[in-house]
């Protein structure tokens, strides 16, 4: 816990020194017409740089207690975290509808061991109506893929 | 003057289109309120790009009435499942889940749904008569003095808030700079994109939301291995009559609790203390304490009501100043600006409409949300029997669908994405997210105001406390900044032990 405590104070001052850099090149004075484009982010993010070298204090005045996360622990974090980012690479290709199809059958069959009519059933029915809800209700466009140029959307 | 205007507002929030608006949201809302991963501010966060092409009106109908149905549907799983949907539940869980332990599930609901209905009712009521007073007095406010309530709003985390003082500040500032990142619209200049031009366009407050609070929150509960072991609901109309007949009996625990919940939620961040506090009180001047954590029903009434008022306390500031108390207003304030609308008192005079029809439309939300939990509640308690490896990939894909509809953009997808880890990991150590959220949705207003305040006064800080009302809006800021510092040092002058800390918002 106290490790990833500083390190996430030690992160977040690394990107308050961002912001000030950048800040300093727009200018963190007064313009020809008031404040310029540096100011207010430079001050914000002096303040947090402090803030965060008072919590890497308090952090290490502290005697390290529980851990911040264990193996077993992770296991379901990852095992849902994966998953997902793998659909969002392949929505890029296919489209929202086919990757939410193959994710959702993917994580119910390999996590939830569902039997192969409820997986197919589901991972074929949520995508259909999210369509007809948002392509043809809502006119909300969805990122679409092959199979829906094939279908002539 | 206000009661015409109502009348006014019953009449735009009882047309059968804002009425189905109002029962499409409140369903939604129960569901997203039950569900683990999906809470207001979310809901709000994902329903919002489908408003776009939506009457204004309509559209905050169903944003609120979606926020009215996730506070009831926090109750349900309180109560049956001892889970807390969100964190001012977790009061009614002391004495909601021994009670439905014990078979009287039924009465349990029924006393916490009544009284949400109550307290809701008074803050309702308390804010027809307040909004256009607190209104009036805001159109005579300059740029100081808004800015000067934005660190009022954000102070107030940073000295009541409880967990770490410097953790809240640190989120605040984090959704300050993030608000700052991309175009800045007053002198034309990119700021903090180091050329990449998918950073121009800045990061939504929506997608922050649904990756914060949606994917964040499913991480979080898989982590702890959550399971629902529930109890039956055993609901009919004979146990709801018969809960009444008695409910009357409390009318001291309903008053107190409508009141601090009133008073801490126009506040940010006042809905879970109020729920702690009214409980306390409750259980205070109660004739038999002892029975308090045991299935009393007043202990489920006392946080109900208190929770309940501060949520809907929250929209008073939203509506007059601009300035949302929780999260859930914070989204539908981004909610206004999108639709065209610019928030604040100018609204009751450009748009009398709006401000009526929605505040009309909480009394109707209201009384259907009652009446449709109360009916609804076997339905709702049996999606929490769809096995979690099936909610959780359709939370995922209900959320992407969310963050990609606000921009149509893949790269808003990837943020929530990475905003999901985040808002884990900031779980995790205890950095509070609902001011982060706020942060990103104020940034520019209250950068804005600085930037026209400091023109005023060619760049001197002191207009912030020359001005009166400025003036004294900012020490009392400044007060709450350093309540952190002053509390322990006044704490050792007077010998009196460190309090255990106070549960945190969100």
């Amino acid at each position: 816990m106290r490790i990833a405590d500083l390190l996430t104070a030690v992160i977040l001052a690394l990107g308050g020194g961002l912001v000030v850099y950048d800040s300093v090149r727009l200018g963190i004075g007064w313009g020809s017409d008031g404040p310029r484009s540096g100011f207010f982010p430079f001050w914000l993010a002096v303040i947090m740089i402090v803030a965060c070298v008072a919590i890497m204090l308090q952090a290490l005045r502290r005697t390290p207690t529980e851990l911040f996360l264990t193996r077993e622990r992770l296991g379901p974090v990852l095992k849902v975290l994966w998953p997902a980012t793998a659909a969002v690479v392949l929505m890029q290709f296919v489209g929202l509808y086919v990757a939410s199809a193959v994710y959702m059958g993917f994580y119910i069959r390999w996590v939830g061991r569902h039997r192969w009519v409820t997986v197919i059933g589901l991972a074929v029915a949520i995508p259909v109506v999210t369509f007809i809800v948002f392509e043809q209700w809502f006119l909300v466009p969805m990122p679409k893929g092959p199979l829906e140029t094939w279908l002539g959307y | 003057m206000g009661l015409e205007n109502l009348a006014h507002g019953f009449h735009l929030a009882i047309t059968p289109f804002n009425v189905f608006m109002a029962v499409v949201g409140i369903l939604l809302g129960t569901v997203i309120g039950v569900l683990p991963g999906l809470g207001g501010a979310n809901g709000v966060a994902i329903l919002l790009p489908l408003t776009f092409t939506m009457p204004p009106t309509s559209a905050i109908i169903l944003l609120t009435s979606l926020y009215w149905g996730a506070l009831f549907g926090g109750a349900i799983t309180s109560i049956l499942f001892n889970i807390p949907g969100e964190p001012w539940s977790v009061a009614t869980t002391f004495d909601g889940y021994p009670m439905a332990r014990q078979g009287r599930s039924g009465q349990a609901l029924t006393a916490a749904f009544t009284s949400s209905f109550v307290g809701a009712f008074f803050s309702i009521v308390l804010i027809t008569f307040f909004a256009p007073i607190l209104a009036e007095v805001a159109l005579k406010f300059g740029p100081p003095e808004f800015f000067a309530i934005q660190l009022l709003t954000f102070s107030s985390f940073v000295g009541l808030g409880g967990g770490n003082p410097l953790k809240s500040l640190v989120s605040i500032l984090i959704g300050f700079i993030l608000a700052a990142i991309g175009l800045d619209i007053v002198t034309g200049q990119l700021r903090m994109t180091f050329g990449f031009t998918d950073l121009m366009k800045g990061f939504d407050f929506i997608v922050a939301v649904i990756g914060l609070f949606g994917i964040g929150e499913i991480l979080l509960s898989v982590e702890e291995g959550l399971t629902f072991k529930g109890t039956r609901t055993g609901m009919n109309l004979r146990v709801v009559l018969d809960t009444w007949k008695v409910l009357p009996r409390y009318y001291r625990t309903f008053v107190r609790g409508s009141f601090i919940g009133f008073w801490m939620g126009f506040k940010p961040g006042g809905a879970t203390p109020a729920s702690f506090m009214s409980y306390a009180f409750a259980k205070r001047f109660s004739k038999h304490p002892e029975r308090f954590g045991k299935g009393e029903i007043e202990g489920v009434i006392a946080p109900e009501t208190a929770a309940h008022a501060a949520g809907v306390a929250a929209m008073l500031p939203m509506l007059t100043l601009g300035i949302p108390g929780s999260p859930t207003a914070a989204v539908m304030l981004g909610g206004l600006i999108i639709w065209g609308l610019q928030p604040g008192p100018m609204l009751f005079v450009d748009k009398p409409d709006f401000v009526w029809g929605l505040i009309a439309s909480m009394y109707t939300g209201n009384i259907l949300g009652v009446i449709m939990v109360l009916a609804g509640v076997p339905f709702f308690a049996a999606i929490l029997r769809i096995p979690f490896a099936i909610l959780t990939p359709l939370i995922v894909v209900v959320c992407a669908i969310g963050a990609y509809a606000v921009h149509s953009s893949m790269i808003d997808i990837w943020y929530m994405l990475i905003f999901g880890v985040v808002g884990y990991v900031f779980k995790k150590l205890d950095y509070p997210l609902a001011p982060l959220v706020l942060a990103l949705v104020l940034g520019d207003l209250a950068e804005n105001a600085l930037r026209q305040s400091l023109i005023m006064s060619q760049g001197s800080l002191a207009i912030f406390f020359t001005r009166p009302i400025a003036g004294a809006i900012t020490l009392v800021a400044i007060f709450f900044f350093a309540l952190p510092v002053i509390t322990p040092w006044w704490r050792r002058l007077r010998g009196v032990p460190a309090a255990a800390p106070a549960p945190r918002e969100t």
